[in-house]
């Protein structure tokens, strides 16, 4: 046999691409010829230094590859080590919320039973709007003396229906618009408009001024019937420091009559809309007329302020018809023409404030 | 399903790695770099070394390994980051005391060795000139042989293919054709085998 007849049998073999038959004729052929088996070992040992060659080269290719990727691999590690950091910091993120959360409480809680922020309001504004809060205290007391009072007349008491807020209000014209403050009808859902009989009417609200703190109600309901001419007329100039003046409001369900005198011709912390009067004046006065002497509307009560005897504020009456003017027409059902017919001048004030009481109203705002 | 293949988990252990290398699998090569790379380059850079330095001597370590694997029964008595980084550490030392370099050393030369790795070092030696002298073969034994040869005995072509592919008449004649190359790469890389 030639050689390399020998070799190409000896790769057929090798390569598994002989028949059975065949392998063992290749393999007998090798034992009984010892310098072929020589030769085929040869070539295999030689053939696996060429195979183990080659793929040792495509590894150490692959490896000369891996080392230019080496710096890609250094910062995917420093990349780990950032998000290291920035878990590090979510997991402290709840620590440091939880701790900024207490402080921030603890401080704002310590200032609030310190009195801190009453100290401010304090210190901020002492002005305070005279709406009356109506809590159930209140309300049950004067429901129990109303009881008490009709315990022999066998009436059963009205049932009322709870209001937040209470304050005065009055006519303007004699078909139904009122005036009031607007501190009063801020925020409000339903506002109620009450008479010195007990007769209620719902009102509107027409125009809000809250610059000047005035509003505009206009009585809508069905059973309100035009009143009789309305007795006062509305002051258009100022009114001199030192006149005599009173008012009448609602600092409780009873109509409350208050006198005293104009003490200046500004208002809270100088300002001008309004007038300082001396009158006593509680919760409930706000939006009550300030008439002078001969029954000219000068001013409507808004506030006082704490912790100063004697001193409430009246917006004046010039603002108000300022107010008035300024309402555009489009929301009006109706001018608003204010009386000038003084019915008031001739009469004492006891029978001026008879006359009077028919035209203020509760206003009660739920 | 290539690509999913392609992910391996990302703990790997020792005796994974070695399967991989011996099996072919060139995929282990990342986590080998990702594993064991930065603390030898750490130590070759902090003695007098430079990254290229750091990355030759790490394939060099690598291949230390995969000489052991690929040779002979390799059997690991140590874990594996220990046995590259002793190699790593050899090699780097002798590769110093070749450019000269005496002092600056003292924190990795004065130590024992952790493992005795100069024998793998020395038949890496052995197995490296070997397969030197394979590649100075191929590259004297020229084309067309040098593709024959890699086609019948490592892409296992079969002898039509090659005779189609490189146009012989028949595939007798492809068998000689065959033949001969073999006969021309055995002979130079024996030659050269006796000159060194």
């Amino acid at each position: 046999m030639q050689r390399h007849n020998f070799i190409e049998w000896a790769d057929q073999y090798l390569r598994g691409e002989l028949e059975p038959i065949d392998v063992q004729a290749f393999e007998d052929f090798c034992q009984s010829n010892p310098e072929y088996a020589q030769i085929f070992e040869e070539h295999k040992t030689f053939l696996k230094t060429f195979k183990d060659n080659e793929s040792r080269n495509l590894f150490k290719a692959a490896l000369g590859e891996g080392a230019e990727k080496v710096d890609f691999f250094k910062t995917e590690e420093e990349k780990d080590f950032g998000t290291k950091v920035i878990s590090f910091w979510s997991k402290l993120q709840i620590n440091t919320g939880i701790a900024a959360a207490v402080a921030v409480i603890s401080v704002f809680s310590t200032l609030w039973f310190t009195g801190y922020f009453t100290d401010v309001k304090k210190a901020t504004s002492d002005y305070s709007a005279l709406r009356r809060e109506m809590n159930s205290v209140k309300r049950n007391v004067t429901a129990q003396n109303k009881v008490l009072q009709n315990i022999n007349k066998n009436e059963k008491p009205q049932k009322e229906t709870p209001s937040h807020f209470g304050a005065t209000g009055f006519l303007l014209t004699k078909d139904g618009y009122v005036v009031t403050n607007y501190h009063v009808v801020n925020g409000a859902d339903s506002i109620q408009l009450q008479n010195n009989k007990g007769k209620a009417y719902r009102a509107e609200i027409i125009h809000t001024d809250a610059e000047k703190d005035l509003a505009i109600l206009l009585i809508s309901d069905s059973s309100f019937k035009n009143s009789k001419p309305i007795p006062y007329t509305f002051k258009k100039q100022l009114t001199d420091v030192g006149e005599d003046i009173y008012t009448i409001g609602f600092p409780r369900d009873e109509a409350v009559y208050g006198q005293g005198y104009l003490s200046s011709n500004t208002g809270y912390a100088g300002d001008t809309i309004a007038y300082q009067i001396s009158i006593p004046v509680n919760p409930g006065n706000s939006g009550g007329p300030v008439l002078d002497a001969q029954g000219n509307v000068v001013g409507i009560i808004s506030g006082k302020q704490k912790g100063i005897d004697g001193a409430a504020f009246a917006i004046k009456s010039k603002e108000l018809i300022e107010t008035l003017n300024r309402i555009p027409g489009e929301s009006l059902k109706g001018n608003i023409v204010l009386n000038n017919k003084n019915a008031l001048n001739k009469l004492s004030r006891t029978e001026q404030i008879k006359k009077l009481q028919d035209y203020i109203y509760i206003v009660k705002v739920y | 399903m290539s690509k999913i293949k392609n992910i391996l988990p990302t703990d790997v252990s020792d005796a994974e790695i070695i399967e991989g290398i011996a099996q072919g699998d060139n995929r282990f090569i990342y986590r080998i770099y990702k594993s064991f790379y930065p603390s030898i380059a750490h130590m070759i850079v902090n003695n007098n070394g430079t990254d290229e330095e750091a990355k030759d001597i790490f394939q060099e370590a690598v291949m230390v390994l995969y000489d052991k694997i690929t040779q002979n029964k390799f059997e690991l008595n140590s874990k594996l980051s220990t046995f590259l980084y002793a190699v790593s550490r050899r090699l780097w030392l002798k590769q110093l005391s070749r450019k000269g370099h005496t002092s600056n050393t003292s924190d990795i030369s004065d130590f024992e060795d952790i493992l005795h790795v100069e024998e793998d070092i020395q038949q890496h030696q052995e197995v490296e000139n070997k397969f030197d002298q394979m590649n100075e073969a191929m590259n004297q034994l020229g084309e067309p042989c040098k593709t024959l040869l890699k086609d019948f005995y490592i892409k296992n072509l079969s002898m039509q293919d090659i005779t189609e592919k490189f146009g012989y008449t028949n595939s007798d004649n492809a068998k000689t054709q065959k033949y001969k190359c073999l006969q021309r790469l055995k002979k130079i890389f024996f030659t050269i085998k006796i000159k060194e």
